[in-house]
């Protein structure tokens, strides 16, 4: 839950007055132009923005009623409860199964045989267990750009999140890694809240079931996604989803 | 300025060319309407060899929307303006036969129609071209108050369809040896009455167009 949620970088506000409600074991869509804010706001929910220097956020974002935004939070448990797939897969120079097993180590986990546990229902889970198990111990970056995105996946699902937020997972892969990836979200969504974004507007409407609509740092719309994309109630919203934007 | 100039262009001539069918389409209503009532087999016969026409537009229109949707992949109103489309190509189409319908029953009574029974169709036929009209008009126009109000008429049509109906037997009854004439003129009203409906299912689509709420108007 989102509330009053504005972002400075500088004298420029990148967010403003941000409400909206990201329901439970759903999939959130994010769309809009580029620039619109909508990745910025992607980085506020595990804290990204904490890297880069003259940022100021205020407002609430509320994770089962504690405010993720606020001074108190530890965020590298944040991050465990909130993680990310970026744009570009970005595997670790490890092989499969370190990669996977990272998160579960980092956290303190020794014991081989949960680590041996964690591992195949992460990948599993990632739908990529079938076309690795027998190369578990070779090298991430020997796997096909859909294969290292859905291992990327398979590394959150490690530590086990509540949220994952995607920013772009399939922009950088081909049409049948991306349907893979799309049908890995539908059964993801049982056991977690995913928030995406997506420049690609097709994929927005087939995956998600809420969508957001970010125009100048603010949400123009948001709704069920079924509506948004056929009887969108904002001008802007009508004019971005049928291209006619700008 | 629009992104979409050739989608938008495309879409413009997707609207023409479904009003030239249209256009098409109510020309056949009035000839075959004519054909009946100036008994008249010429007419009747341009009317029934001009539906190859009309069914010929329909696909060729309908395969425009199709590839439309495949290679645009449509949005919101886009996505609408061509469903629509798509919807009010059947419409007319059928309209279509049943204009050639009538068409053929003009042809099965030419020059033995007693005048009395015949005087039962005007006014049903000015109220169905009416709608029709009005319908189009509306389409053309995105008028939803146009085509609310035209989906009414549709009530009043129904009314007239059976009091004719009523008519026509009590007619025949009284008359016996004209039933083998005047039984097509029970099949005539009907087309009449079906015109209407095709009509009104135009104006729904025209609001949901406009709209996007789908609204059962008859």
């Amino acid at each position: 839950m989102i509330r009053d949620l504005s972002l400075h970088y500088g004298d420029l506000q990148a967010l403003i007055h941000i409400n909206m409600d990201v329901p439970e074991r759903r999939i959130t869509a994010l769309i809009g132009p580029s620039g619109c804010g909508k990745s910025t706001f992607l980085r506020v929910l595990n804290r990204m923005n904490d890297l880069i220097e003259g940022v100021r956020v205020s407002g609430e974002v509320l994770l089962d009623g504690q405010n993720i935004v606020g001074p108190e939070v530890d965020v590298v448990q944040l991050r465990k409860r909130v993680g990310m797939v970026f744009q570009r897969p970005n595997p670790f120079p490890m092989s499969v199964y370190d990669n996977v097993a990272y998160g579960p180590r980092i956290h303190g986990l020794k014991n081989k045989q949960r680590l041996d546990e964690i591992v195949e229902r992460s990948l599993r889970d990632a739908a990529l267990w079938e076309e690795v198990r027998h190369r578990l111990f070779r090298s991430a970056l020997g796997l096909s750009g859909g294969q290292q995105q859905r291992l990327c996946i398979a590394r959150l699902l490690a530590v086990e999140p509540d949220v994952l937020l995607m920013d772009e997972p399939s922009s950088a892969l081909d049409p049948i890694s991306t349907l893979k990836i799309e049908e890995l979200l539908q059964e993801l969504k049982k056991d977690y809240t995913i928030i995406i974004v997506t420049h690609n507007m097709q994929q927005a409407a087939r995956v998600s079931d809420i969508t957001a609509f970010f125009l100048s740092g603010e949400v123009v719309e948001s709704g069920v996604t079924d509506t948004l994309f056929t009887k969108p109630t904002d001008k802007r919203t009508e004019d971005y989803i049928t291209g006619r934007f700008g | 300025m629009s992104n979409r100039r050739a989608f938008d262009t495309e879409l413009n001539e997707l609207k023409h060319d479904i009003l030239r069918m249209a256009s098409l389409v109510e020309r056949s209503i009035f000839n075959a309407l004519e054909a009946l009532l100036k008994q008249d087999p010429l007419i009747a016969r341009d009317v029934i060899t001009g539906d190859d026409a009309i069914d010929r537009m329909r696909y060729e229109t309908e395969n425009r929307c199709i590839r439309l949707i495949a290679t645009q992949q449509p949005m919101a109103r886009d996505l609408r303006v061509i469903v629509t489309g798509i919807k009010i190509l059947i419409n007319l189409e059928r309209m279509g036969d049943h204009a050639e319908d009538i068409a053929r029953a003009a042809m099965c009574v030419c020059g033995r129609m007693p005048a009395k029974p015949l005087e039962k169709i005007p006014r049903m036929a000015q109220l169905v071209q009416r709608m029709v009209k009005d319908g189009l008009d509306a389409y053309v126009h995105g008028d939803v108050e146009k085509a609310r109000q035209m989906c009414l008429m549709d009530d009043d049509v129904d009314e007239i369809y059976n009091l004719t109906f009523q008519d026509l037997i009590t007619y025949m009854e009284e008359n016996p040896h004209t039933i083998p004439c005047v039984v097509y003129l029970l099949m005539v009203a009907r087309s009449l009455e079906r015109l209407a409906d095709r009509a009104t299912n135009i104006g729904e689509e025209v609001i949901y167009l406009v709209t996007g709420e789908w609204k059962e108007l008859n």
